[in-house]
């Protein structure tokens, strides 16, 4: 698994711009599954057959923050806006690399008062001594992606993307191990998550599934002076009740709970206050869908090392097989 | 129907945005089983009554009613050591008005709790001066640590705990009158209709989750494929402070919407229905988003006709909320008059611009 | 039916009455078939083969809506789509189907404090003045929830710069009708004249979820602030450099092969184009985008400086460059492309 972790997240794919990243899910997920196909987004929609169940819509979204290039300056220096939520103090210093390889840095003017650290004093430098040097390289309306490598701490993981190239291992786990089941699972990688729910939206009008459910990262309560939550990393997969975009599914989430009590898997109750997912979406599709979330707990998420522990993964793996094979009446 | 009856049992139900099953949600399909053809209830928990039109053609105009039933409250996020409950907000809470109420925690059963705050004595000047967070505030249920822990766990929902007040006989003061007043105008529309030969069927959609973003209409519209939507909710009425032409008045009449939102047709047909019931209506101009369902049943599938019926209303989003009975009635009659004059041609004229 | 037209016409957000009346009357006179929805979407259809393809541009314009008018004849009023309350003051304005003139007001700056000179005045604060000295007086004239436009002429500054209201979208209907006038054959045609774009897309949404278009192209009279005090790095376009071209914005992004296509038809057919440099903002691309199942979208642009003021200013160059682009690319679709 740790094998799939590295090669997911170091993965290249900021919102509206997946094509590798689906390429890379693709080839790992096509031996589980029958029929793979892509839509008009660019959801990578995977289906496997089952016998006589409901329809289940898997969902996690391979899309990640990013930078999109707006303005390339006489110098050379790369103007550029945020895809998804980057947060100024992060990004500054941080590398970042585009699809063709180029590599930079993200510099800033000059900032006397740290309130003044905005995208917009930031610009990327990518060694050009002109803006026709750069504009050999790249051009305005390129993404770029940061650029970490997926570090391995024994029982935890850092890496950039974990969110949500971690749902993303989930579901791939859950495919490889379902040898076989009553329901039909459409899973979907889907795009364009951080910038909208926009893949999500879509994919769940074409599938109509009778249930959804997202698997995202979600944030923790567990590090020093952290916002209140009650949420930690190693302590299970988290069953979430709430975020902004939705309320699960009373029925679906009590289900999930029951599953995970009675197969031992650990598992912690969600409140997530600000921040959605794209279950918000599947609930909202149609005439509505009864939707959930199993959330793997992450530190630092948006940030180029967002950490998650291995066993919450595993959790989240068992709860997902648990609940693909059962009956899901609830 | 004893309107003011249902208004006082559906203020004091329970059913906080997304857990309206609980409890409203019993009432209301009690209440409207016996005025509807059918009734069911959809994926997102909308309850959905349908009054068939009297006539046999299979065309019939659809029109859909909404009224949500869901009510802003609090969820418990963390529980702390000593039991305390931290919380967030479900739909709009201004935190100023928590401190010192009592509410009631769903727990594994109902618990009293106390939103607790330091005494006056132990508060400095500035300390004083500045609004309570709501991240700084915490429900109080008092009991030990381990009981709490074995009777509420985190996502558990929180509702103001608030007796109906009758001012007078007219005017009532409570919580979730907003949108419960509306479910009761849906109500006494829908025992008007009796009076009238229809030519259209009639939803009455009880709908779900308004205060976290018009979700159960949102979804219910699509589902019901309506070629009229009209939403009912409460809107402010004059308050000190708040500048006339801010507010409409309580006791003087249903507000009417027009804008953007709203279908012209349809207000000019619910203006008229009014004036034929010699109603006082107060006009209401919303530039764009009315924060109402009318709003999310606009723009479901191909568009829907939408008209939007207001009870006015003091102190929306507190615990007090107060309202004039009167307004609940002339609402549900003016709308029963506007249903029956829907006819095919009615509908066909919406399309018509020129 | 010219700019000049066009742009003079009425049609704030929910009252596009003025507009789809003129545009109806033109597409009747070109013979083009065409309906309109309950949102007051105008569709008109040509071709009937080959994909689904919609061209997107608005007929409603930001404006304001009379609220309520007070016992001395005042008219208080709300803003439509995003108005920087900012330009407001001391402008003249036209009310209701009447076309009533009125001017907003302000307290002379004589009778204000020294801090209120500082300070914005809010939309809530002001006021239009009709001349009416009573309620009943207004009312003879104008009635709440009467929209109100500005009161702005159409002008050619100079060679090719045009001033008027409204461009922000009247460019897009204007090469809406242009393109209509065009023989179209293996293409599925789909120019939708979209209702409430400034007050959230709301007409394009429910037209696309009829139409279920296999791709979507947006055209808008878009951001320009080629002005001093803007740095080059944030002007977003430039007027005179050719059509824009959005690279994302905050509704959407544009399909890449689409984006692809349409670089490379400006290049082959020497049309001037400019990248929008810009995120934010957003238009109606995105409500196509995400209607059912989803379709491709891109947007084509008219840089406008001062968009969603009393007056913008465009030029014909760039008006030019965006027609020629998205007949080339309609055409390019008849000959095969595909995102």
């Amino acid at each position: 698994m740790k094998e799939l972790v590295k090669k997911f997240t170091e993965g290249f794919g900021p919102s509206g711009f997946e094509d590798s990243i689906r390429e890379i899910i693709r080839k790992e997920v096509e031996p589980f599954v029958d029929e793979v196909r892509v839509d008009a987004l660019g959801n990578l929609i995977c289906f496997k057959k089952g016998n006589g169940g409901k329809k289940v819509l898997l969902d996690a979204h391979m899309d990640e923050i990013g930078v999109i290039i707006t303005h390339i300056d006489e110098n050379g220096f790369l103007r550029f806006g945020s895809i998804g939520g980057v947060n100024p103090i992060i990004a500054l210093g941080q590398r970042v690399y585009f699809e063709n390889g180029v590599c930079g840095v993200i510099g800033s003017e000059r900032i006397e008062d740290p309130k003044d650290l905005k995208l917009e004093k930031f610009f990327i430098d990518i060694g050009a001594k002109s803006r026709e040097q750069a504009a050999e390289k790249v051009k305005v309306g390129d993404a770029g992606a940061f650029l970490q490598t997926a570090i391995d701490l024994g029982d935890r993981m850092i890496a950039k993307a974990m969110d949500d190239r971690i749902g993303c291992v989930v579901i791939v786990e859950v495919l490889r191990q379902l040898k076989e089941t009553k329901h039909d699972i459409y899973a979907v990688f889907a795009t364009q998550e951080e910038v909208g729910l926009r893949g999500a939206r879509v994919a769940a009008y074409g599938v109509e599934p009778d249930v959804g459910i997202a698997f995202d990262v979600t944030g923790t309560g567990d590090t020093p002076k952290a916002r209140t939550m009650d949420v930690s990393i190693g302590k299970g997969a988290a069953i979430k009740v709430k975020d902004s975009s939705l309320i699960c599914h009373p029925g679906l989430r009590e289900y999930l709970v029951k599953l995970a009590e009675e197969n031992g898997i650990p598992y912690q109750l969600e409140v997530l206050e600000s921040g959605g997912t794209n279950a918000g979406a599947i609930q909202m599709t149609k005439a509505g869908i009864p939707a959930g979330v199993i959330s793997i707990p992450s530190r630092y998420i948006h940030t180029p090392g967002e950490m998650v522990d291995l066993d919450d993964v595993k959790a989240c793996i068992d709860l997902c097989v648990a609940a693909c094979q059962s009956p899901l009446d609830f | 129907m004893d309107i003011k009856q249902f208004l006082k049992d559906a203020s004091m139900a329970h059913g906080v945005s997304g857990f309206e099953f609980a409890d409203i949600a019993k009432i209301v399909q009690e209440r409207m089983s016996g005025l509807v053809d059918e009734i069911r209830t959809d994926a997102l928990g909308n309850i959905i009554g349908v009054r068939y039109g009297d006539t046999t053609d299979p065309l019939r105009p659809k029109v859909m009613l909404a009224g949500h039933m869901d009510e802003i409250g609090l969820m418990v996020t963390k529980i702390e050591e000593g039991g305390f409950l931290r919380f967030t907000q479900v739909g709009g809470v201004d935190p100023r008005i928590l401190p010192g109420h009592e509410v009631i925690v769903y727990g594994k059963k109902p618990l009293t709790g106390i939103i607790g705050v330091k005494p006056p004595h132990l508060t400095s000047r500035e300390e004083a001066a500045r609004a309570h967070k709501m991240s700084d505030l915490f429900i109080d249920v008092g009991m030990p640590e381990e009981m709490v822990r074995d009777l509420v766990r985190v996502g558990d929902v929180v509702t103001f705990k608030r007796q109906v007040s009758e001012l007078t006989s007219d005017v009532l003061a409570g919580k979730s009158f907003d949108d419960r007043a509306g479910v009761a105008v849906m109500l006494v529309c829908l025992e008007e209709l009796k009076r009238y030969k229809v030519a259209a069927d009639v939803y009455a959609v009880a709908t779900t989750q308004e205060e976290v973003g018009l979700r159960g209409a949102m979804v219910s519209t699509y589902g019901i494929i309506p070629d009229i939507g009209i939403a009912i909710d409460v809107c402010h009425a004059e308050t000190p402070g708040v500048p006339d032409w801010k507010t409409s008045s309580m006791g003087k009449g249903p507000a009417l919407t027009q804008g953007a939102n709203i279908h012209p047709k349809v207000y000019q047909g619910l203006e008229r229905a009014a004036k034929e019931l010699g109603i006082p209506v107060q006009p209401d101009v919303a530039p764009a988003a009315t924060g109402t369902d009318a709003w999310a049943m606009q723009v479901a599938r191909c568009g829907v006709a939408t008209g939007l019926v207001s009870i006015p209303e003091r102190y929306m989003h507190t615990s007090v909320e107060t309202l004039s009975i009167s307004d609940v009635e002339k609402a549900g009659r003016l709308i029963a008059r506007f249903i029956s004059s829907v006819d095919a041609c009615f509908v066909k004229e919406l399309k018509k611009w020129t | 039916m010219d700019l000049k037209t066009l742009t003079s016409l009425s049609g704030v957000s929910g009252d596009e009455y003025e507009v789809r009346d003129g545009i109806i009357k033109e597409l009747d006179s070109m013979g083009v078939s065409y309906e309109c929805d309950v949102l007051g979407n105008v569709i008109a259809r040509k071709g009937n083969k080959g994909p689904k393809v919609i061209i997107d541009a608005h007929m409603d314009e930001v404006g304001l809506v009379i609220t309520y008018i007070e016992k001395n004849g005042f008219l208080r009023f709300a803003t439509v789509g995003g108005i920087d309350s900012r330009v407001l003051v001391s402008k003249r304005v036209l009310i209701g189907k009447h076309r009533t003139p009125g001017v907003i007001g302000a307290k002379a700056i004589h009778l204000q404090e020294r801090d209120e000179r500082n300070r914005v005045i809010p939309s809530d604060q002001l006021f239009i003045d009709i001349g009416a000295s009573s309620k009943e007086e207004a009312e003879r004239k104008v009635k709440q929830g009467d929209y109100v436009i500005f009161d702005t002429e159409y002008e050619e500054l100079s060679d090719g710069i045009v001033k008027a209201k409204g461009l922000d979208d009247r460019v897009g209907c204007a090469i809406l009708l242009e393109v209509l006038k065009e023989p179209w054959e293996d293409i599925n045609l789909y120019a939708v004249f979209a209702t409430q774009e400034e007050v959230g897309l709301r007409g394009a949404k429910v037209a696309a979820y009829g139409i279920e278009p296999d791709m979507g192209l947006a055209i808008e009279g878009t951001v320009c602030a080629d002005i001093p005090g803007t740095d080059k790095e944030f002007q977003a376009t430039r007027l005179g450099q050719g059509a824009a071209l959005s690279i994302m914005d905050s509704g959407s992004i544009p399909n890449r092969a689409m984006l692809k296509e349409l670089i490379r038809l400006a290049k082959e057919n020497d049309i001037p184009v400019q990248f929008r440099e810009a995120t934010s903002g957003g238009n109606d691309a995105a409500a196509i985008q995400q209607a059912r199942a989803g379709c491709p979208v891109a947007s084509v642009s008219v840089p406008c400086r001062y968009i969603h003021t009393p007056c913008s200013l465009m030029s014909m160059s760039d008006f030019e460059a965006a027609k020629q682009l998205v007949i080339a690319f309609l055409k390019s679709v008849e000959g095969g492309f595909r995102p």
